[in-house]
């Protein structure tokens, strides 16, 4: 058992559809995507806007339910889960790290990392315990009681990225991580996640933007619905599945 | 996600937004302490009444003898057997009373001649300031002797003595031989304007056989019911079953009476505030809705993380809950405070009850789930998705 799990990847995707019904017409945001991930990738899904990469990333992030299609996530079929199941997926297989940051405003640093943790149901000492060891992973053990409104771009970025570390996901999953940064810590940004990626973490990185996707191992293009394996193309692909 | 989590969530989100907490507490609180007071005061004016029926005497009971023409009238004798015949008589006291007037040398004065025996000064809660009370060995002899209330007593002696002093009702000399204590008007009329006098003497000197009156002491309020049973049993069988030769009144009739009608105020009052509460849940419920599409974003990024529909139900009904139980317990504290107030100012009796207090508590937490139910739904059914995208 213990061979057969190991060449299970972490995300096998098949024949993926997602349509969406806009007045009266029928939109193909996915169109029969397959996509794999093994553990340790660093992927980056690049397209333009109306491409249907966020479309991809809601399903891959167990936000949304696909249409038609398998979704193995972790070695258990997901697509065709109820929506609590998909809570418990969320919150104890994803990490996600946002565009805009996504940080509750009211909350404090360690609060906000706290949060996956108390939806998890982890004993208050233990949720402290693990969410200022994440902020110490990014740098910002000095500033857990800081709100985010006190915190800078870069920094309110690291604390979205502790949140998503706090529960030790298998996957993390960023959407334009650096859409709201400017270029420098945009590059700070891109740095720490590389690094995350070099101590073991899978990454799975959304964007626009080709420079960005250049930084990770693998490059998978969206276009219409479809998916294009950057260099590799479609063969090598499905020979990985 | 456990409730302890829950509550330190609601009340975060609470007092971060203080002012308007504040407003949206204000219907609970307004509800709350229009209970606590109107009831406080309602229940203290129905002690009061109730209080002042009681010391009426609750085990009193008056019997009016109207009789079948004057023959078959109850003789005294008749009258004070039954308090053998029936259990639990404590007292019983035939009278007879005739208006007319009391000549003392020249002063004259119209006043309540009351024929009657020992039992009397009992029943009616008489005490005698000097001198003695009229005797069985009175009645039995037909003594001329007379028994004034102080009010007479100052009114025919002025400020002299009027013990062994002979006074003239009617013509007829009595001694006086007794002087009543002061005892206060009561809605019958003053009951310092009074002689007494044996009742065998004034069926004599009123020239009319029998009684009209009997009043009856039970022993114990409890025993009031079986006490009119059996006089009334006794009566039907000395009138030979004609029930409209006498009347049993029976004076905790009259106190229950008062009590259910300021028991409906207090109740109509409660209705009143209770309705005040309910407004108070709709304003609950109206800045939770706005709370849930202003905070759409929040959701969206708890649920992406892993909150289940469950926990952000939980999250605004306990926030809700939290707003009108706070409110609660606010309204509470200054409904006490108002109805303190109000019976200083308004010379009132004021009563708490602990039970309407739980009550109003628990009525305004319940408001608050009532009320927060709608809008927490409404954040719960909100799709990840659709909630992180919106602005």
């Amino acid at each position: 058992m213990t061979t057969l799990a190991k060449v299970e990847p972490l995300i096998r995707i098949k024949e993926l559809s997602k349509q969406y019904r806009m007045g009266g017409e029928t939109l193909n945001a996915l169109d029969k995507v397959s996509l794999t991930v093994e553990k340790g990738d660093f992927l980056a899904i690049i397209g333009p806007s109306g491409s249907g990469k966020s479309t991809l990333m809601n399903v891959i992030g167990c936000l949304d339910a696909p249409t038609s299609g398998e979704y193995w996530l972790d070695g258990a079929e997901v697509s065709r889960l109820k929506e609590n199941k998909l809570a418990d997926i969320r919150n104890q297989k994803i990490g996600f790290i946002f565009q805009g940051f996504n940080l509750l405003t009211k909350l404090t640093a360690i609060e906000n990392v706290e949060l996956p943790l108390i939806y998890r149901g982890i004993p208050a000492k233990q949720r402290k315990q693990q969410a200022i060891e994440a902020l110490k992973k990014v740098g910002l053990e000095e500033r857990i009681h800081h709100r985010p409104v006190e915190l800078s771009g870069g920094q309110q970025q690291r604390v979205a990225i502790a949140r998503a570390l706090a529960g030790n996901p298998p996957i993390l999953l960023a959407d334009e991580p650096t859409g709201a940064l400017d270029t420098k810590t945009g590059k700070e940004v891109m740095g720490f996640i590389k690094e995350l990626n070099a101590l073991g973490h899978t990454i799975i990185l959304i964007t626009h933007d080709i420079e960005i996707s250049h930084q990770a191992k693998r490059v998978v293009k969206i276009m219409d619905g479809k998916l294009n394996e950057e260099g590799g193309g479609q063969d090598e692909l499905h020979t990985s599945i | 996600m456990n409730f302890i989590q829950a509550f330190k969530m609601a009340l975060m989100s609470i007092l971060s937004n203080k002012l308007r907490s504040l407003l949206t507490m204000l219907g609970i609180i307004i509800g709350v302490t229009a209970v606590i007071a109107l009831v406080a005061l309602g229940q203290g004016a129905t002690k009061s009444v109730t209080e002042q029926v009681e010391s009426l005497g609750t085990n009193l009971l008056t019997v009016n003898i109207l009789g079948r023409g004057t023959t078959s009238t109850l003789k005294v004798t008749e009258a004070v057997a039954i308090a053998d015949k029936v259990e639990g008589i404590k007292y019983i006291a035939p009278a007879n009373s005739q208006s007319t007037s009391v000549k003392y040398g020249t002063n004259t004065k119209t006043v309540s001649i009351v024929g009657t025996n020992a039992d009397y000064a009992l029943v009616k809660d008489y005490k005698v300031a000097t001198g003695r009370f009229l005797a069985q060995i009175d009645l039995d002899v037909y003594q001329k002797v007379a028994v004034i209330g102080s009010t007479t007593a100052t009114d025919l002696f002025g400020f002299g003595s009027p013990l062994g002093e002979y006074i003239l009702i009617q013509g007829t000399r009595f001694k006086v031989v007794g002087v009543l204590e002061e005892k206060g008007d009561s809605t019958t009329g003053s009951n310092d304007e009074v002689v007494m006098i044996p009742e065998t003497s004034a069926e004599r000197l009123f020239k009319s056989k029998g009684v009209r009156t009997i009043y009856v002491q039970a022993e114990t309020p409890e025993v009031i019911d079986s006490v009119v049973t059996g006089l009334e049993a006794e009566l039907s069988d000395h009138f030979r079953g004609n029930t409209d030769s006498y009347r049993v009144f029976n004076q905790s009739d009259a106190l229950s009476a008062l009590t259910s009608v300021s028991d409906t105020l207090t109740l109509a009052l409660a209705g009143i505030a209770g309705i005040s509460l309910l407004v108070g849940g709709i304003g609950i419920m109206n800045i939770m809705l706005v709370s849930v599409t202003e905070r759409t974003r929040e959701i969206g990024i708890r649920k992406a993380i892993g909150a289940k529909k469950r926990d952000i139900l939980i999250q605004f009904l306990i926030e809700s809950m939290m707003l009108s139980g706070l409110g609660g317990v606010l309204g509470i504290g200054i409904g006490i405070g108002a109805a303190k107030g109000a019976s200083t100012v308004f010379n009132m009796d004021i009563q708490f009850s602990i039970n309407i207090i739980m009550v109003a508590f628990f009525f305004s937490v319940f408001i608050g789930v009532l009320f927060g139910m709608f809008p927490a739904n409404k954040a719960a059914k909100l799709k990840p998705i659709d909630a992180l995208r919106y602005e």
